[in-house]
């Protein structure tokens, strides 16, 4: 009797046991063909209006195809859906897309499925944090008010559905690459199955492009799948992809070391050292579509009176940009020149050299600069940064020691770091900067116009500073309306000549997109966006 | 011991209160939550007013408390920024805390006891010193030194173990985070069993249970032992709060996605909701685990209930 109940007891430990080890095996080891992948906890749920960061950007790019896809290599926006976009005056296009496009859940993709997913992303009621990209399209105050009013239509009244393969789009203003914005993801289609049962659509995405979603386990690991039926011509070359998320860059780094990970695209700035040495050639560095700037609070009047200019370029001189790239970044970033991207391209606007003396490093006449522009405000800058993620305090530390160097004085320059992200982002949203501020950008679709218009456009989105001038805002309208690319993109850079006389901005560098790989995949690549181009890896 | 019990629970009332206040007001002293959700950008001023309705922002603080508490005691903790209710992320993550608390619980009692019982029935002697010296360094050197330490020699340069552990987190995959998290409680519990153990040898109910001629054995683990642990037990019981909300450090190291893995992003994103509910949890488990170890310390010295 006594022997039974200690069996019990014994049984129900190993019951309880197994039920909190929940049926292990499986874990790190993938099918044959599938690359695992480091991966971060999306920030929002992945609907394609509502993505603003990377880690949710990689799934959508695989999930989805629209109407253009950006070409990895020269960021070119090339016809994907779209059959044509037509316009004679800049401002109405007309839309065709290719036939026989299907979603991976069978529904065929028609203009109706680009017009819905416009209006829903545009819709207030939403909350979709990318709405203002559908901001030029006519009708988009009365989707979205701005002023926080209510929502007192539906639908954009500049889209309309011509037939099932044709639509049409009014923009509220003219804006010739308008077409080549349309590569970005929240201009995806979407099904119709996503507004029958939205919860259930978030919970596993449905979508146009060459993976379709096998699971999905919020917070730690998403399985791609390749689907089989896709139709269009780049379709994968790997049996599909195993996201998996990591708490820290470092581990996933640690995991590729091990042979336990396949592809690591952010490899920890602790590691730069190490990288070459630890992977040979199966280490990626290329320009991404980032730049680091420093902005300044023009709503301050201290920074914002006349020969002030003359103290800010005074600071850019005095910031040695190649040592600081060289040294504490290990050349995973290039001394910016512009206000731009190298991954524009020359014909694209990237102009090398636009900023010239005042981005090169030259102690004496920064000092001088300065001198002859009053001094610095309040004798010290302060430099604010986020000190929660990557490696900005160690930067800030490095162009703080370059301009006290440059000035002969300890105590010019000091950081001033801000404990969250949200809290940074906070500040700049209050106006509240003590001094110049830390503005990275990523853009959003390859154009000059993206790297131009948003932050330095009288009141735009993200014009943190809250400069504004002029003959600038005038110079970026000639340039959207400007139906020749060529003079468009060269009125572009002639408004980026204002923002340079004026110094709107210190540009400080280019940034690279890194990522290491284990010797099972080859023909690794990263686009522009410094996000692995996943269709194209081979897996042995 | 009734009146002892009421008396400790309504004790639990103000801290339980105190605490979640306190965590609700940090998180909101950090400023607006909704600003870190676009990126690098602003948000559009519409919809982040939009967004901060959404999530019962733009109530003043106390109101957003007071609501807050209605909520969680009908079991709803809100929603993440990311559209995932608070509950179920404390399903996924509860779960595989517990399993590394329980083994960092084991070890602490296995290891631990073992080495400071050997200890102390031989104190001065070398090994005593050796164990002595050793537990010095484990409780000087910082965990995640020790957690990194660990990774690259087992999981890298030897091979033994994976270095990161998968969604599953299974137990054998967690024995060396484990250790990691309980090395510095097992020095402790070390060296609190050595001297607890010395202590007691020489006292009058050893020297007589050796007098009437029992096996060493027998007065070691009846006598000895049960005495030296009162302390040690209390020890450990206060310890598994502090290895829950302390695994931080060593979740991030070795990628498990547990409590710590959600705080820091909860923090990281300034998410109110994910960062209050879970700490609430986790007042709440200290306030049990304490409880259950003043009751125990109750059974087992009857003194303490009159006190």
């Amino acid at each position: 009797m006594r022997g039974a109940t200690h069996a019990k007891w014994a049984a129900c430990a190993a019951a309880a046991a197994l039920a909190a080890t929940a049926c292990g095996g499986g874990g790190g080891g993938s099918a044959p063909g599938v690359l695992s992948s480091s991966w971060g906890d999306p920030q929002n749920p992945l609907e394609p209006a509502n993505t603003n960061e990377v880690q949710g950007g990689k799934v959508l790019d695989m999930i989805f195809r629209g109407l253009k896809r950006y070409d990895a290599r020269t960021g070119a926006a090339q016809n994907m859906l779209a059959d044509r976009i037509e316009t004679s005056d800049s401002q109405n296009f007309t839309i065709t897309i290719k036939g026989g496009w299907k979603f991976s859940n069978g529904e065929p993709v028609t203009a109706k499925s680009f017009v819905d997913a416009w209006n829903y992303g545009a819709g207030l009621e939403h909350n979709q944090k990318n709405a203002y990209f559908f901001g030029y399209i006519d009708g988009y105050d009365k989707v979205h008010p701005e002023d926080g009013g209510t929502q007192t239509a539906d639908t954009l009244s500049g889209l309309a559905v011509k037939n099932d393969r044709t639509f049409t789009v009014r923009l509220r203003q003219k804006f010739s690459t308008f077409p080549d914005t349309l590569g970005y993801a929240a201009f995806a289609p979407l099904p119709q199955a996503f507004f029958d049962d939205h919860a259930a659509w978030v919970k596993k995405p449905v979508g146009n492009g060459p993976y379709l979603i096998d699971s999905y386990t919020k917070g730690s690991k998403m399985s791609l799948r390749k689907w089989a039926g896709y139709p269009g011509d780049d379709k994968a070359r790997n049996e599909g992809v195993d996201l998996q998320v990591y708490t820290d860059n470092n581990t996933a780094y640690t995991d590729l070391m091990a042979g336990n990970l396949d592809l690591a695209d952010d490899i920890p700035a602790a590691q730069l050292k190490n990288v070459k040495s630890d992977l040979g050639g199966r280490y990626i560095n290329t320009p991404a579509g980032i730049i680091q700037t420093l902005a300044f609070p023009f709503y301050d009047s201290k920074w914002n009176q006349s020969g002030s200019d003359k103290v800010r370029k005074g600071l850019s001189m005095a910031i040695d940009r190649d040592r600081i790239t060289g040294t504490i970044f290990q050349k995973t970033r290039t001394p910016a020149g512009d206000w731009t991207s190298p991954v524009l391209g020359k014909d694209g606007g990237f102009q090398d050299g636009l900023c010239g003396d005042f981005c090169t490093y030259d102690p004496q006449r920064a000092k001088k600069m300065i001198d002859e522009g009053g001094g610095l405000p309040g004798g010290q800058v302060k430099i604010s940064y986020n000190a929660d993620s990557g490696s900005h305090r160690v930067w800030v530390d490095a162009v703080c020691n370059s301009i006290n160097n440059a000035l002969g004085n300890d105590k010019a320059c000091v950081g001033n770091p801000v404990g969250t992200f949200a809290d940074f982002r906070n500040q700049i949203g209050r106006h509240k900067m003590p001094g110049p501020f830390r503005a990275g950008w990523q853009m959003d679709y390859p154009l000059i116009q993206n790297f131009l218009q948003p932050l330095y456009y009288t009141n735009a989105s993200s014009n943190d500073g809250k400069w504004s001038d002029k003959d600038f805002d005038k110079l970026v309208d000639r340039a959207n309306a400007e139906t020749d690319r060529a003079k468009a993109v060269q009125l572009f850079q002639q408004a980026e000549g204002v923002v340079r006389d004026n110094m709107a901005a210190i540009p400080l560098w280019y940034q690279n997109g890194s990522a290491g790989y284990s010797d099972r995949v080859s023909d690794v690549a990263l686009n522009q966006f410094s996000v692995p181009v996943y269709n194209e890896i081979k897996v042995s | 011991m009734g009146r002892y019990v009421i008396r400790r629970l309504l004790q639990m009332i103000p801290v339980f209160i105190g605490a979640t206040l306190l965590i609700f007001l940090m998180v909101n002293v950090m400023g607006d939550p909704i600003a870190g959700l676009c990126g690098d950008k602003q948000c559009d001023p519409a919809t982040a007013a939009q967004l901060k309705k959404e999530f019962g922002l733009d109530k003043p603080v106390w109101q957003q408390y007071l609501t807050y508490m209605g909520h969680v005691f009908t079991g709803d903790f809100g929603t993440a920024f990311n559209g995932q209710e608070v509950t179920e992320l404390m399903a996924d993550a509860f779960p595989v805390t517990i399993r590394l608390t329980l083994v960092a619980i084991v070890f602490e009692i296995v290891i631990g006891i073992a080495l400071g019982v050997v200890t102390g029935l031989r104190r001065g002697r070398p090994v005593d010193t050796g164990v002595l010296l050793l537990t010095l360094v484990v409780i000087s050197v910082p965990t995640f030194v020790t957690g990194l330490l660990l990774q690259l020699l087992f999981g890298v340069e030897w091979g033994w173990i994976k270095p990161s552990v998968s969604p599953d987190a299974a137990f054998g995959e967690l024995i060396v985070p484990g250790l990691v998290l309980a090395s510095v409680s097992l020095a402790y519990v070390t060296r609190l069993t050595r001297t607890s153990i010395a202590e007691n040898k020489r006292s009058d109910y050893v020297r007589t249970a050796v007098a009437k001629g029992l096996p060493r054995r027998r007065v070691i683990t009846r006598h000895l032992l049960r005495n030296s642990l009162i302390p040690v037990v209390t020890f450990i019981g206060t310890d598994i709060g502090a290895l829950m909300g302390g695994a931080i450090v060593t979740e991030r190291i070795f990628n498990i996605h547990g409590v710590g893995f959600q705080l820091y992003q909860g923090i990281l994103r300034q998410n109110t909701q994910t960062v209050v509910g879970f700490v609430t949890v986790l007042v709440l488990v200290f306030l049990v685990a304490n409880l259950l170890v003043d009751l125990l310390y109750a059974v087992l010295d009857p003194r303490i209930r009159y006190a």
